[in-house]
């Protein structure tokens, strides 16, 4: 996908904008505070479960080479192969290699934020390969030619209207003549489109949810199902996979499971879950004939080790955009890339380029919603607070920014003279706006009086009033 | 308790400069409250702005000299949830790498509150006599309630207050978009989430809406009027000290 977290500012006014974006906003994203609350309260050891859902990711990431090591041991003992990808040029090598090996013509995909991240669905189809997305929504929005905007839900930008007239206009092609418009029957119309492709297809990719070191299986997790009939049906199945993905064992992996779909949707557990473990053995009744892994580090070793190493905990769950409220207001397209939301605001400065997505950590009122829902306790705030010093540090604050700030610190630690400018000021603006009571327009304070009034100070500063009073 | 506690008042530079009469109110309620109120001179700001913005040096050299003023006194008290997170949760994060000054910042770090916390928690108090004839909703502030866990603190509090009906408003927990500079960094996202809060407002059609940190209710305050809203908009000591019903409201004709 295009990143254009550069444009940030312009992205959020457009976003802003839309009223399509909005409508989809405020209908789709509503549902999934309610429910992820309901889940957690009916367990009443969540919050343990989250204690060891992070010391399970911490203990990983501490002997992240083992663990990969001990996978990749694994696979090759049932049959599998893994690759090792160090950036995203190499991992699409990698896949395209395969798909060119297997003479295939026809590919499948599940949902991979990993293959998102690679842009993989445009060099499959630069190279011929026709490439079909089976997660409903990852479909809708290949038709729409759009990337995806929330890590879970990716066409929530998305109004059921909306996809009515794309579904009518692409399924028309495939003699699908009437436009429907609810729900069921748009559902009903992409599965009988997909049905065909499933069956079709020489290559399936996915992503993973879990890679498992002990057994060597990739674990993924659907509610369409869309995920099971992508590996097993074609024959040859690839697994794009960011290294972090990687846990000890399959009762490490339970505990996860457990805080996962809860935070996530507010299920239980997601509809479907599938462990896969290596290809097709003689007597298996189904499964592919090969099984791939493609192991991508595309910047993430050089997290590790680092005060960002916590945010290579995120299990891709989606709470902290569900619960943001900026993410809420403008969607995930405004950020750029396809993460979005407080994890895509941490990793997309790391991953990409810090000076390019340098609005997206400061994008965020550090209000901490996303730390109170996080699974795996990752300290967003915090990580987006260190972003903004190393910013800082790399004179990438904006002159404004900065400016101000030196000005206001160099008086914040002179206090008298604090005092002084203080007080001259809010006494101006006293009189300027204590016959309203405030005021819609202020000198400087164009962003804040843009929509708001700025309340009038009430005239000499409470400090300056104190001391009148003789008081210490 | 025996002697009355001396409390150094950390006015908050919103208050300072914004809103004296919630300085004065937080005064009064500490003194009820029986406690021994200081304002240290030398007080400016807490720091955030430099912290928030990646200013570290500078958020640094603030949090010494907060330190230094106030850390003889046997508590911080700050009407700010905000500020007072940051002078107990980020200052000690601030000297991380330096343990003396860290032990310094974790020792005053201990004894500082925001007002509603202390209130409740310290002093055990419970306002009386005071009255407050309106309906009003309250907003959480984010950071007195995910750093301080501050939520039922002034509640409590305001349910001793007569005459006064508190109605919840949907998404009370929900950021109001002020952020710090976040509102005038990104205004348009600002304006946004702060529409969404003041239609949440609107919703209770409460005459009145309370919160405990300045910049969210300038922030409130400034949408509402811009929208021609008459909901009053006070800081919650306000109402607690009894000023409630005569001051003016936060943007309302002075």
């Amino acid at each position: 996908m295009r990143f254009t977290s550069v444009d940030f500012e312009r992205n959020v006014t457009k976003a802003l904008q839309d009223e399509h974006l909005q409508d989809a906003l405020q209908r789709g994203m509503h549902g999934f505070v309610g429910k992820r609350a309901e889940a957690v309260a009916a367990v009443p050891e969540f919050e343990r479960l989250r204690d060891e859902a992070r010391e399970i990711k911490n203990h990983t990431l501490e002997h992240l080479d083992y663990y990969l090591e001990s996978f990749e041991e694994s696979v090759v003992r049932s049959g599998g192969h893994v690759h090792w990808a160090v950036d995203a040029v190499e991992a699409r090598g990698i896949v395209l290699d395969i798909c060119r090996k297997t003479g295939a013509k026809s590919i499948t995909k599940g949902k991979s934020m990993a293959g998102e991240e690679i842009d993989l669905n445009e060099a499959l189809e630069a190279e011929g390969f026709e490439v079909v997305e089976t997660d409903l929504g990852e479909y809708i929005i290949q038709l729409a030619n759009e990337p995806p905007s929330h890590i879970i839900a990716p066409a929530v930008h998305k109004t059921r209207e909306q996809v009515s007239d794309l579904f009518h206009h692409h399924h028309r092609l495939l003699g699908f003549e009437q436009r429907q418009v609810e729900v069921p029957a748009l559902v009903d119309e992409a599965r009988q489109v997909l049905r065909k492709k499933f069956l079709q297809a020489d290559v399936g990719i996915t992503g993973a949810n879990f890679l498992i070191a002990e057994t060597g299986s990739n674990v993924i997790v659907t509610n369409e199902g869309n995920g099971d009939l992508t590996s097993t049906l074609p024959r040859v199945h690839v697994v794009t996979a960011g290294i972090e993905k990687v846990v000890p064992t399959l009762e490490d992996m339970t505990v996860l499971m457990r805080v996962l779909a809860r935070s996530a949707t507010g299920q239980e557990a997601s509809t479907y879950t599938t462990i896969f473990s290596g290809p097709r053995r003689p007597g298996d009744a189904d499964g592919p004939e090969e099984f791939h892994v493609v192991l991508i580090d595309s910047g993430r070793t050089a997290i590790l080790g680092t005060e960002f190493q916590d945010i290579l905990r995120c299990i891709r769950c989606g709470a902290c955009l569900n619960h943001c409220p900026v993410w809420g207001a403008v969607g995930g397209h405004a950020y750029g890339w396809c993460y979005s939301g407080p994890m895509g605001a941490v990793l997309t400065p790391l991953l990409k380029d810090l000076e390019a997505a340098k609005h997206l950590p400061n994008a965020c009122t550090l209000n901490g919603r996303c730390e109170q829902n996080c699974p795996v306790r990752i300290p967003l705030p915090g990580l987006l607070r260190k972003l903004r010093h190393r910013q800082y540090e790399a004179n990438l604050t904006g002159a404004t920014t900065r400016y101000g700030l030196h000005v206001w610190a160099f008086l914040a630690k002179r206090p008298a003279l604090y005092d002084f400018c203080c007080n001259v000021v809010v006494r101006l603006l006293h009189l300027l706006g204590k016959r309203r009571g405030r005021l819609a327009r202020v000198p400087l304070a164009g962003g804040w009086t843009r929509g708001r009034d700025l309340p009038a100070p009430a005239g000499a500063t409470f400090q300056s009033q104190w001391r009148a009073r003789g008081r210490s | 308790m025996n002697a009355a506690p001396k409390i150094g008042l950390f006015v908050t530079c919103l208050v300072d400069l914004m809103r004296p009469s919630v300085g004065f109110a937080s005064v009064a309620l500490l003194k009820r409250a029986g406690c021994e109120v200081h304002v240290p001179r030398g007080q400016t700001c807490c720091g955030q702005p430099a912290y928030n913005n990646g200013d570290d040096g500078n958020a640094r050299a603030i949090a010494e000299r907060v330190i230094a003023a106030f850390e003889s006194f046997d508590y911080t008290v700050a009407p700010s949830g905000s500020c007072a997170g940051m002078l107990k949760k980020h200052y000690p994060e601030i000297f991380a790498d330096d343990p003396a000054w860290q032990q310094r910042a974790a020792d005053f770090a201990e004894r500082c509150y925001e007002l509603t916390s202390f209130l409740v928690e310290v002093m055990d108090y419970r306002p009386s006599d005071v009255s407050f004839p309106l309906t009003a909703t309250y907003h959480d502030s984010c950071s007195g309630l995910r750093e301080l866990e501050i939520k039922q603190q002034p509640r409590q509090l305001l349910s001793a207050v007569s005459g006064l009906e508190l109605v919840e408003m949907q998404d009370a927990e929900v950021c109001c978009g002020f952020g710090g500079t976040f509102c005038v960094k990104y205004p348009d996202i600002s304006v946004k989430m702060v529409s969404d809060k003041v239609a949440n407002i609107e919703r209770t059609s409460a005459d009145a809406v309370l919160a405990g940190d300045m910049g969210c209710l300038l922030n409130i305050a400034g949408r509402l009027k811009r929208l021609g809203n008459a909901v009053k908009v006070l800081h919650v000591a306000e109402v607690l000290a009894g000023d409630g019903a005569t001051a003016p409201g936060i943007a309302d004709k002075q």
